[in-house]
């Protein structure tokens, strides 16, 4: 009794959470999209959203704002739940997809058409197939009769490892004028994004998500070993093979989309358990919320608040590095 | 884990003493091979690289030098420098990878993990956009500063508060202020694209063309630090048992870990400086020397010391040999030997426990 009061207590703080990070979300995207060169009210903003306007208002929210602001908030969204399930299948809170190898199989990829090609046409795609097969080599490599979360991580390392060797190769041998898009794409960069973009990132969403709340139960039983969850029932193998693809899915869209933007992954899922506790159902989706806050904060930040414009990626860190120093200084105190 | 206790070695004393001498006969000659493989990997750097050398030569070039011999001054001028920085430097890392993962008892832990790494790439950025530093043997003095401030910072974050360091808000702290650095870094690259162009050849990892002086000049920071570290064997073996087991044993924990991860922050910050950011070797390395010795610290330490050293002094040849008349930097080289390595090991046996 005492039990089910206890969580069914927590559960309603998690939802009031929720919802005030959904409303503070809802209230980011809609200033975001009356900044820029052109300022516009909230009310012209609401009007051109539904398609009345001049020809040039319309052009700037329909076409410009929203896409970017959504793509901020999709991929914000992915890049924090992404590192979630990461980081509670493999029982480790340093375990992101950058340290998977995701990124860095993408990035090699993504580094070397830039380098050799010097064009970004079907990039994107390369990208993705490209952070596919990297999980795909990855998971392969670290399959003896199961998975175990460990020999994934060290197999993750070294696979990121020589792909990222690859990149640092790359981007020496070639001449600066070259390699300069190449690094610059490694920041992580937002701009330019289209409707397209937004699309597939919520169409990716839309299917991992709901799959991925269902699953954080059984995940959790993980955490407390492979012995005491095989007797609760869990299909352990499959379980995880399931949670690694999503987590695969999340983070192959991300990086194809916007290059390795860096810390949400990582860092947003910790921030998320300071603030609401440890992961399930409920804490996912906060995390997602809070995961497209941080994100769509610094890209408004780099697009209009500062002197010179950088990538986004660049920011993230920025932005979320002093509020996460901030929790972690706060949960010393408490403890 | 610790559920089970074992028997009081009392009982088991007779059995067990052989056993366990022989098996440290054995680490003791695998350690005196060890260093004979040191040796040879360090002859083969001076005799191969991107330009064709006779054994002669190489020979002459260590007994009889003569500088008016082209091949001699290169063996002398060139190799010899690197290879001594290559030892040194991928032994402090290897024993630095090992003390940093037995003090926050975590595999993925490596010694760039305090932001060492980014703090010396900060500092160099730094150094290069404001002063217009060009050279390796100028950003050894901007990359330490940089290194030791970021862990500097990451121990205040960590150890604020009654909690105290512990290993987890300390692996937080430093991914945390890395990921702040790098995002300063990436910031100054984007303003200067003279800046990019120097700075990418730094942080891809290497030794070439640094003079010896580089390496006299952090040696004293380094070669206390790397002793120091072999005596921390036993600290490390109690702390692994778990924070509430060592405390019960009397350890103060909090002391160790700072020591420990003060002595890493020397070590990796004089690696980095010198070399760049070579990662690789202090994530890998300590767990290769554990696959070679068990879970014991105290030959874990010496192993890893002597793995990194060999390590990066045959990547570094590698790269001279493979690429000639060019050549590939070590960074790169490093990455292609130990992660097949890494990855068999990984698919050997449960490394990581």
């Amino acid at each position: 009794m005492r039990t089910s009061h206890v969580s069914q207590r927590f559960d309603l703080r998690v939802i009031g959470l929720i919802i005030v990070a959904a409303a503070v979300l809802v209230g980011l995207m809609l200033w975001s999209v009356t900044l820029g060169s052109v300022q516009l009210s909230l009310r012209e903003v609401y009007e051109a959203s539904l398609g009345r306007g001049d020809d040039r208002t319309l052009l700037v929210v329909q076409s410009l704002r929203w896409p970017r602001t959504l793509t901020a908030v999709t991929l914000g969204i992915a890049l924090a739940c992404s590192g979630t399930l990461f980081q509670g299948i493999a029982r480790n809170p340093l375990v992101s997809p950058d340290i998977i190898g995701i990124n860095a199989g993408a990035t090699m990829v993504a580094v070397t058409w830039l380098v050799l090609f010097s064009t970004t046409d079907g990039l994107p795609i390369a990208t993705f197939v490209g952070a596919l097969l990297s999980a795909a080599l990855i998971y392969g490599l670290s399959w003896r009769g199961g998975v175990s979360p460990n020999r994934l991580i060290l197999v993750g390392i070294g696979v990121s490892a020589m792909t990222a060797a690859v990149t640092a190769y790359m981007m020496v041998v070639f001449p600066i004028e070259r390699t300069r898009p190449a690094i610059v794409w490694t920041m992580g960069s937002i701009y330019g994004s289209n409707w397209h973009d937004v699309r597939l990132a919520t169409i990716f969403i839309l299917v991992v998500l709901p799959v991925a709340v269902m699953l954080m139960h059984p995940l959790r039983s993980m955490l407390l070993g492979d012995l005491v969850t095989r007797s609760l029932g869990v299909p352990l193998e499959r379980t995880r093979l399931t949670i690694i693809l999503l987590g695969c899915a999340l983070a192959s869209i991300a990086v194809a989309i916007a290059g390795p933007i860096g810390f949400i992954a990582l860092m947003v899922p910790h921030m998320a358990r300071m603030i609401a506790g440890p992961a399930s159902g409920s804490v996912l989706i906060f995390t997602g919320l809070l995961g497209g806050i941080v994100l769509l904060l610094s890209d408004v930040l780099s697009q209009h608040f500062l002197p010179v414009t950088l990538p986004v990626g660049v920011v993230t860190s920025a932005v979320g590095a002093p509020y996460f120093l901030y929790l972690l200084y706060r949960s010393n105190r408490q403890a | 884990m610790s559920s089970v206790i074992a028997p009081l070695p009392e009982n088991a004393e007779a059995p067990v003493a052989p056993a366990r001498w022989t098996r440290s006969a054995l680490l003791l000659i695998g350690l005196g091979i060890m260093v004979g493989v040191m040796i040879v990997a360090s002859l083969l750097s001076l005799r191969f690289g991107s330009l064709e050398i006779s054994s002669q030569q190489a020979r002459d070039a260590v007994f009889s030098y003569d500088d008016a011999v082209y091949e001699q001054v290169i063996v002398r001028e060139l190799r010899v420098p690197r290879t001594l920085i290559a030892l040194a430097v991928g032994g402090s890392l290897g024993i630095a990878g090992t003390v940093m993962q037995g003090v926050t008892r975590n595999p993925l832990a490596g010694p760039s993990i305090l932001g060492v790494s980014a703090g010396a790439s900060f500092g160099v950025t730094l150094a290069i956009y404001v002063l217009g530093v060009s050279t390796p043997s100028q950003f050894v003095w901007f990359a330490f500063p940089g290194a030791a401030l970021a862990a500097i910072v990451v121990f205040g974050v960590a150890s604020s508060g009654r909690g105290g360091a512990t290993p987890v808000r300390l692996a937080l702290a430093g991914v945390v202020v890395s990921a702040l650095l790098a995002s300063w870094t990436s910031a100054l690259l984007l303003l200067s694209e003279e800046t990019m162009d120097l700075v990418r050849f730094w942080s891809v990892g290497s030794v070439a063309g640094r003079p010896l002086d580089v390496l006299w000049g952090v040696l004293p920071l380094m070669l206390p630090a790397a002793i120091a570290c072999l005596f921390l064997g036993q600290q490390l073996n109690v702390l692994s048992m778990g924070e509430e087991s060592a405390r019960g044993l009397g350890m103060n924990t909090t002391r160790v870990r700072l020591v420990a991860s003060a002595l890493v922050v020397v070590l990796t910050g004089s690696a980095v400086s010198v070399a760049g950011p070579i990662g690789f070797v202090g994530l890998a390395t300590p767990h290769i020397a554990r696959s070679l010795v068990g879970s014991d610290y105290r030959w874990v330490l010496p192993y890893s010391f002597l793995l990194g050293s060999i390590l990066l002094v045959l990547a570094d040849t590698a790269g001279r040999v493979a690429a000639r008349p060019s050549e590939i930097q070590v960074g790169v080289v490093m990455a292609f030997i130990g992660a097949p390595f890494l990855i068999a090991l990984a698919r050997r046996r449960s490394v990581a426990n």
